[in-house]
């Protein structure tokens, strides 16, 4: 082989490659039955429900900070009525989604990582495609899908943990008007505010599932292996979807 | 799904004149700078069992997973019945693979699934048989390797050896006409490896499996191989059936035979880099 390209490059090119090519594979099994719905909602289940206490407590928690500081700020210009607004919109377009990912990509995606990687060095990947079964139907796609169906959900929740954490911060703690500021959280969000961030959503869960995925597959060199595919699957998933959020944010708004 | 076609006739290899099953023609094989396949010929018949004996780090494993199809040679063949392993599609190939059966040197149990899930894990995937006879063939294969019992624990329960034989029951369990075992006694007490040895022999004579079995114990080799192949840095440098393999003159396989640790075998040479 040559070496025409430096290192970093040529390891960026790599896993573009392995990455596009589990899509194709992962696109082309999809529609092939059998179809196991069982293992589907058990890794619905195993992403969505261990992450939801984190979730929900980041949601409560980041609404409150934010109102705490758009209060201080929107009070130097008598606007402190707009808090539940920015609050609100702030937390169901951009923050429930990509805080909610990032804590599914640090839970979920390494798990993945972590589990596929252990089954390739004890063989256990090389076994399923001994018994006539494809490694990315039987373990890739319910993994995928399931993330891609569960992250949403998550994200519902921290939407309206985000917006009642900005509440508890404006009117019991600030004396806000609980009235006014439940409708300044809603006067200006429409449907279209909450399925971007929804479709974002899925569009990271997709993400976060294929790279931990993909870096469990690829694992080479047993437990220390194992280790590295962890660490990267959890580092490159939170690079992608911060990232991607950047290009969806343009094309959805 | 498309079945792969077979280019049969199956050719004639021998003066015995039995069809080959497998034929491997200069095949090569190298991981970065190490060539660990270095131009392997060999024909196995059908329903043989060949036996394939070499050190550690001779390519033995890299040689049975090319069989299967589990890596892709960088040149040279492997055809099976008259079909190139490496021309088929990866669907192709998944559907080739249900004639093949292989047990993994540590088991490669799931451990995410119970014993019992393991070996009907291939007559899941690949037979129309009903949950109540899944578990009476799940039964059988485990009672064939001693393991009666245990269909409900989980792997990690499990010592080594017992996983070991679970993986050896699961390679079974669908009776497919090549059976590939990875080193199936290593480890095991020598009651238990003549067992696993009865169970190989039984089903070569029985349902005229063609078997390739990788192992380092001599005693076993000669026991159910009706021929044995040596792997020497990426070669096969000798084959023969179980008495010539015995008078062999090549002074390397007298020296494995006999495990002596001065001669042409070299530790170094065993686990074998060429830059």
């Amino acid at each position: 082989m040559g070496k025409a390209l430096p290192q970093p490059v040529e390891n960026f090119l790599i896993e573009l490659g392995r990455f596009t090519q589990l899509v194709g594979r992962l696109f082309a099994w999809t529609p092939r039955p059998p179809y196991d719905v069982r293992e589907l909602f058990r890794q619905m289940v195993r992403v969505g429900l261990g992450s939801i206490p984190v979730v929900l407590l980041t949601a409560l928690f980041t609404g409150g900070v934010m109102a705490l500081q758009t209060f201080t700020v929107l009070r130097r210009f008598n606007a402190e009525s707009y808090v539940g607004t920015l609050v609100g919109l702030s937390m169901v377009r951009e923050l429930a989604a990509v805080l909610s990912s990032l804590i599914v990509a640090g839970r979920s995606g390494s798990a993945m990582g972590a589990e596929l990687g252990t089954m390739r060095v004890t063989e256990q990947i090389d076994a399923l495609e001994v018994m006539a079964t494809d490694p990315v139907h039987y373990l890739v796609v319910p993994r995928v899908w399931a993330t891609v169906l569960t992250l949403p959900l998550l994200v519902v929740l921290a939407d309206a943990l985000g917006i009642a954490g900005g509440y508890v911060v404006s009117v019991p703690l600030m004396g806000a008007n609980p009235i006014s500021y439940l409708h300044a959280s809603f006067q200006f969000m429409d449907l279209k505010d909450l399925f971007s961030g929804l479709i974002k959503a899925a569009v990271f869960g997709f993400l976060i599932a294929v790279i931990g995925c993909q870096q469990g597959f690829y694992t080479t060199g047993g437990a220390e292996g194992v280790g590295r595919s962890t660490t990267k699957a959890v580092v490159l998933a939170s690079i992608a979807i911060l990232i991607s959020d950047f290009f969806l944010t343009r094309i959805l708004f | 799904m498309t079945e792969p076609k077979l280019s049969t006739p199956l050719e004639a290899a021998n003066p015995g004149g039995d069809a080959v099953k497998i034929r491997i023609r200069d095949l090569m094989k190298s991981f970065g700078p190490k060539r660990v396949l270095d131009g392997v010929d060999l024909d196995i018949r059908n329903a043989e069992s060949l036996v394939i004996i070499g050190g550690s780090g001779t390519g033995k494993s890299v040689l049975l997973k090319h069989i299967i199809g589990l890596l892709k040679p960088d040149s040279g063949t492997v055809e099976i019945d008259g079909v190139a392993m490496e021309s088929l599609s990866n669907r192709d190939l998944t559907e080739f693979r249900r004639r093949f059966g292989m047990s993994f040197q540590e088991g490669a149990l799931f451990d995410s699934m119970t014993v019992g899930e393991n070996v009907g894990f291939p007559l899941t995937r690949q037979t129309e048989m009903t949950a109540a006879e899944r578990r009476t063939r799940v039964e059988e294969c485990l009672d064939l390797v001693r393991l009666s019992g245990v269909a409900d624990k989980v792997p990690s329960q499990l010592s080594g050896g017992m996983r070991r034989r679970v993986g050896f029951a699961r390679a079974i369990a669908v009776e497919p006409e090549i059976l590939l075992f990875d080193e199936p006694t290593t480890g095991l007490d020598p009651v238990t490896t003549a067992l696993i040895d009865e169970v190989i022999i039984d089903l070569n004579n029985r349902l005229h499996t063609t078997t390739i079995t990788i192992t380092h114990d001599m005693e076993s080799a000669f026991r159910i191989g009706d021929r044995i192949a040596m792997i020497h840095q990426g070669k096969i440098v000798a084959e023969a059936a179980p008495e010539e393999f015995r008078q062999h003159a090549d002074p390397r396989v007298q020296q494995f035979i006999h495990g002596i640790a001065d001669g042409p075998l070299t530790v170094e040479s065993a686990a074998f880099s060429k830059n």
